[in-house]
């Protein structure tokens, strides 16, 4: 057996073609092709989404459990969130969604204008969902519902006394509530941190959009960004009805 | 056992004389034993054969020796070989040592129930004749005893090395293990969960006793009220006697003979009631609903200490009759006295004549 | 079964030549080091930390076995040891056994071994070294504040409610930490993946790299779940939540299956590349190709699934379902089998090879005797009756340190010494560390075979007084852990000599397969001048006596 680490030198014809076909200034040295990068990047975030949706497991797995043990307690405090509210946000997250994809085939056909109006869209759907948010959490607070010192079970062991039409709870399930709005600002929580991530990293994307810099050919941080966004996007049409629509019964 | 009784006792014996073993003071112990001297074989026999490999080829095939390596790419019959053998043994051991976890864990109907508590950094043992012990533990031989545990406030562990039981002592729920001791004489009891500070001082001596010293020294120890009447006295002053009458209209059910027995609850499910779900009723009521009666009980969490769910639990384990508690609710509301000899059919085993 | 006889011959050490150019004098400056993007640099910046911090956590072990010498508590007051052996448990783990292979020696190996100039992503790289750093300082400010006692494994309730150290500090340093192994691990995965060069098939990588792959599988899928549980326990702390308090409605149950969900794939990750450290060793030292290339890959992957499924036999005696008790202990002795695999393929790669005793050699040799006797143990500890009597004692102990440090450590040391001259240009006085490691070997047995049994006789862990019967065993202990502690600091010395005084190394000192061994010691930063095409097998010794007789090496 000869040799059998040969040199690239036989093959210079055809990677000179490949080099022909794109050279970004993007790319970097440690790999052999454009489309290598390229792949490689849409890999790890791919991969990060996997780690992540591990992270957010745990919760579940926490919510599972105890929706389980509490249900009454669960039916019932989920009915205090706004669903309409809720709701709202959902929609602003879809649609801020399909901004972002919208801005990652406006980077791929090169449409600079296009796909800086994309992001900023995005990222005003984006402040608009946490301003939702922020009312939804005020709300929480003035009614302590927030778990620790401060919680008030008489909403859940009275609630005629407030106007609401729920069967009252037995005390000892009421502060069970406190568990179901642990896991609520918990992972809504976490849900709004990496909303807050994404939309700095999109004043960032935007800068770099409107420099032109992923409107000539190098789309990778758009495309791996959207993944990102649609993830977050996706883990709130779960927490959406697990939170908000426990024994929901429709209008009639 | 498979192994002579002479090479077992020179084994576990004149090993434990030498500090060098536990001695063997349980019913199970040397069950346990036996399959820690197959293991054992397994261990010396599998890290002999790989030494034997290891050196025997090493030496034989040495540079000096072999000049020359034969390049073998491998054989699919030997990697099956060193699948399926360590894997049936694996197997073996996972067998012996599931039906000895069930027999460690699942106590005999004619086991005698003790109570522990432990908390930073104690342990509380309370027998049903209301004989208290801290950080020690007196038992007859002969006699399968059950510990009900609880903590106060971490996790702890309760463990006899020498009786080969251990178990987790957990906040929030009872945990069980049974043994029969059968060598009276001084054991140690070791905490061995971490649990801050003082754990390594939350330790304790088992004293096994034959029957007739354990006899003497429950008459010796008791406090004069037994765990069963303390609890009486808790279901009166903390108003169960109320709604747990026993009257037909009463608010709460009937509770006399309730233990041991199978409740439909309001959700439709059916349950055993046995100590764990009496004090899981007291602290998280609304879960417990038997079928037919509103949930309006009261939660007693954080109104009652662990020994006073013990006492409670102990008392409606071992009602038979609401005889005494239309009493005290006849007292409380009258001025007319209890009468003062309970009639036949009433006396519970575990109550102390005063 | 096929076979072909070859035969190698070691260089002359005394004709290599160090290369002009390579990645340690390519650029100079501080600055360099700490922004650069070569893995190989990243791979000596993590050396010389997870040194650092073992250092750290051997001191407590040093003090843990001091106080133990005496049945009583006299030498440090008992909050002082609970917090040595946390710290001493923390550092080991988190900050030396974790990255301590893939960290070091899969950073620098891994894109060389495939063929790549470089990691998939070299900044995320740095990223990663950085996070440990910033878990390691974290670490050492909870102990410089006045240190954590909750024990590594931070039971709650203990560690929510009841303790009033810096469980905050030392969960957020972990925290921190564990996105250093994602990262790491997300890397690998990516590189192998998708940067093998031309003719690299995954079934000619190196089974360094197989297990790399298994374990990098692991530390991303397992390491966000321990990191979600320190959350939880730190908002318990900080707020006071009562998610893992029974007096709230909470179930600190809950914890423990989050904690060990994590924690036992932790062990894998810590052992597998430690695995891929002794194939590559045994291999070369045999001068053959190790005997069942793929069952070995396959197993180290096995491990990897199989270990995500057996959590539960940490709790065995929690009060868990008598039921549930009995799968995870099914999985268990399942998961003991690859392991079983590997040791026997290892054995028999030496079966009519051409042995040599170098010193990673005989690292390679300690492992499989005393990770043959910690992984056995571990049979006992699946085997339910058995866990009964022995968890939460000192057979544990015996058994953990047994696979993580008879095993463990002992294919770090190996793996050290083996890339060492790849690494750095030079040799390391192999009479030296022959000494060292026969010293560790003695030292090691001497400390924890007593332990094993102090565990039946039911000494618990974590405890700082005995009952007096136990002394004697303890003392053995701490005579053993002295002797180690010596082969410990021997390679620090020689290693650290050998960068200025040891021999060159020339580019394969051992006469090895693999990529790495065909380009200079040290390498150039870009590691290849060529990208090269692959065309033989891996541990092809064939395919290097012909090379070696055709060889004309370029140096850069």
């Amino acid at each position: 057996m000869d040799n059998a680490i040969a040199t690239v030198q036989e093959h210079g014809a055809d990677l000179h073609a490949a080099h022909e076909h794109v050279a970004l200034p993007q790319h970097r040295h440690h790999f052999e092709t454009e489309e290598q990068q390229r792949e490689a990047g849409s890999f790890g975030m791919w991969l990060f989404l996997l780690t992540e949706i591990m992270f957010f497991g745990g919760m579940f797995f926490a919510y599972l459990l105890y929706r389980n043990w509490y249900y009454p307690a669960f039916a019932v405090a989920s009915n205090q969130l706004s669903v309409p509210l809720g709701a709202a946000n959902t929609a602003i997250l879809i649609t801020s969604g399909f901004c972002m994809a919208l801005g990652v085939w406006a980077s791929e056909v090169q449409k600079k204008g296009f796909l800086v109006l994309m992001l900023v869209l995005t990222t005003l759907f984006g402040l608009a969902f946490l301003g939702v948010k922020t009312v939804e959490y005020h709300e929480k607070w003035e009614k302590h519902h927030i778990p620790g010192a401060s919680f008030n079970i008489s909403e859940f062991t009275n609630p005629a006394g407030f106007g609401l039409k729920e069967e009252p709870l037995a005390p000892d399930m009421a502060q069970k509530t406190q568990v179901f709005f642990f896991l609520y600002f918990a992972m809504t929580g976490m849900h709004a941190l990496h909303m807050i991530i994404g939309i700095g990293l999109l004043f960032w994307l935007t800068h770099r959009a409107h420099r032109g810099d992923f409107t000539a050919g190098y789309v990778a941080p758009i495309e791996n960004f959207g993944l990102y966004w649609h993830f977050v996007d996706i883990v709130w049409l779960f927490l959406f009805p697990l939170l908000y629509l426990i024994n929901r019964h429709p209008l009639h | 056992m498979g192994i002579s009784p002479v090479l077992w006792q020179f084994l576990t014996k004149w090993l434990h004389a030498s500090a060098l073993f536990p001695a063997e003071a349980s019913g199970i112990s040397p069950y346990v034993d036996a399959l820690y001297f197959f293991l054992l074989l397994m261990t010396v026999v599998g890290t002999a054969l790989v030494a034997a490999l290891v050196f025997g080829f090493s030496i034989r095939y040495r540079r000096a020796r072999n000049p020359v390596a034969t390049q073998i790419d491998g054989s699919t019959l030997m990697e099956a070989t060193w699948t399926i053998i360590p894997l049936a043994i694996f197997l073996l051991v996972f067998v012996w040592g599931a039906l000895l976890y069930f027999r460690i864990y699942n106590p005999p109907t004619n086991a005698m129930n003790i109570y522990v508590v432990g908390k930073q950094w104690m342990w509380k043992a309370e027998h049903p004749g209301g004989q208290h012990e801290i950080n020690a533990l007196h038992v007859p031989t002969g006699q399968p005893v059950q510990l009900t545990m609880i903590s106060q406030d971490v996790f702890h562990s309760f463990s006899i090395p020498d009786f080969r039981v251990k178990r987790e002592v957990i906040p929030g729920r009872y945990s069980t293990v049974w043994f029969e001791a059968t060598q009276p004489g001084q054991y140690h009891l070791f905490c061995t969960q971490y649990c801050g500070t003082q754990h390594s001082g939350m330790i304790g001596e088992i004293t096994v006793l034959t029957p007739d010293d354990y006899k003497k020294w429950l008459q010796e120890s008791t406090s004069g009220m037994s765990l069963a009447q303390n609890g009486e006295r808790l279901f009166a002053s903390m108003g169960c006697n109320a709604c747990h009458s026993g009257n037909a209209a009463a608010r709460g059910p009937n509770l006399a003979g309730v233990y041991g027995s199978r409740l439909t609850l309001a959700n439709g499910s059916d349950v055993l009631v046995n100590d764990a779900y009496l004090r899981d009723a007291i602290l998280n009521p609304s879960q417990h609903v038997t079928a037919g009666y509103a949930p309006i009980m009261p939660t007693y969490q954080g109104q009652i200490s662990e020994d006073g769910l013990i006492d409670l639990v102990e008392y409606i384990k071992n009602l038979q009759s609401n005889y005494r508690i239309q009493q005290t609710l006849v007292t409380s509301s009258s001025d007319a006295a209890a009468p003062t000899t309970p009639p036949q059919g009433t006396i519970t085993p575990y109550m102390v004549k005063p | 079964m096929s076979s072909t006889s070859t035969i190698v011959s070691l260089p002359d050490q005394s004709t290599a030549k160090m290369p002009k150019r390579h990645y340690i004098n390519n650029e100079h400056g501080l600055l360099s080091w700490l922004l650069t993007g070569d893995h190989k640099r990243i791979a000596i910046l993590y050396l010389i930390s997870i040194t650092f911090f073992f250092f750290i956590g051997g001191a407590f072990a040093g003090l843990i076995r001091l106080e133990l010498l005496t049945p009583q508590p006299d030498l440090v007051a008992a909050d002082t040891y609970n917090k040595f052996f946390t710290m001493h448990g923390i550092i080991m783990i988190f900050l030396f056994l974790v990255p301590s292979v893939p960290a070091t020696l899969g950073n620098f190996l891994i894109p060389i071994m495939l063929g790549a100039k470089d990691l998939a992503f070299p900044k995320i790289n740095l990223l990663s070294w950085y996070l440990y750093l910033i878990g390691g300082t974290l670490t050492l400010a909870a102990l410089v504040l006045g240190g954590v006692d909750t024990g590594w494994t931070f039971t709650t309730p203990l560690s929510t409610h009841y303790l009033n150290t810096h469980v905050i500090t030392a969960a957020s340093a972990i925290f921190v930490a564990g996105f250093s192994s994602i990262f790491t691990g997300l890397n690998f995965i990516v590189t192998i993946h998708r940067m093998r060069c031309p003719g690299m098939t995954w079934f000619r990588m190196p089974l360094f790299v197989w297990s790399h792959y298994a374990a990098s599988l692991l530390m991303v899928l397992g390491t966000p779940v321990l990191a979600i549980a320190l959350v939880l326990v730190l908002l318990e702390r900080l707020i006071g939540i009562g998610v893992f308090d029974p007096t709230k409605g909470g179930d600190p149950l809950l914890f423990q299956h989050l904690f060990w969900f994590y924690s036992h794939p932790a062990v894998y990750i810590m052992i597998l590349p430690g695995m891929g450290v002794i194939s590559e060793v045994i291999s070369t030292f045999s001068r053959k190709r190790v005997f069942g290339y793929t069952a070995v890959a396959f197993s180290s992957v096995a491990i990897a699934l199989f270990g995500f499924f057996v959590w539960e036999h940490h709790m065995f005696i929690m009060g868990v379902s008598n039921y549930s008790a009995l799968v995870f202990s099914l999985l268990t002795m399942l998961v003991a089998v690859p392991s079983a695999i590997k040791i026997f393929n290892w054995a028999f790669t030496l079966y009519k090879g051409s042995i040599t005793f170098e010193t990673p050699m005989l690292y390679a040799f300690g492992f499989m005797g005393l990770f043959t006797i910690g992984g056995l143990t571990g049979v006992f500890l699946g085997s339910l009756g058995m866990d009964i009597h022995l968890t939460e004692t000192y057979f544990i102990v015996a058994h953990f340190h047994f696979v993580m440090v008879g095993g463990m450590l002992m294919a770090f040391l190996a793996g050290v010494h083996f890339w060492w001259p790849k690494m750095t240009g030079r040799m390391y006085p192999e009479s030296l560390s022959k000494l060292a490691a026969v010293t560790t070997f003695i030292g090691f047995n001497l400390t924890f075979l007593p332990q094993f049994i102090l565990g039946y006789l039911g000494m618990p862990r974590r405890y700082h007084a005995y009952p007096p019967e136990f002394q004697v065993l303890n003392v053995l202990s701490t005579a053993g852990a002295t002797v180690l502690g010596v082969g410990y600091m021997l390679p620090l010395l020689y290693l650290g000599w050998s960068l200025k005084y040891g021999a060159i190394a020339g580019n394969n000192p051992w006469q090895a397969t693999g990529l790495e061994w065909q380009i200079q010691s040290p390498p150039l930063t870009e590691n290849f001048l060529e990208t090269p095409i692959v065309e033989h097998e891996a541990y092809d010794y064939d395919w290097l006596a012909n090379k070696t007789r055709n060889e004309v090496t370029t140096v850069g």
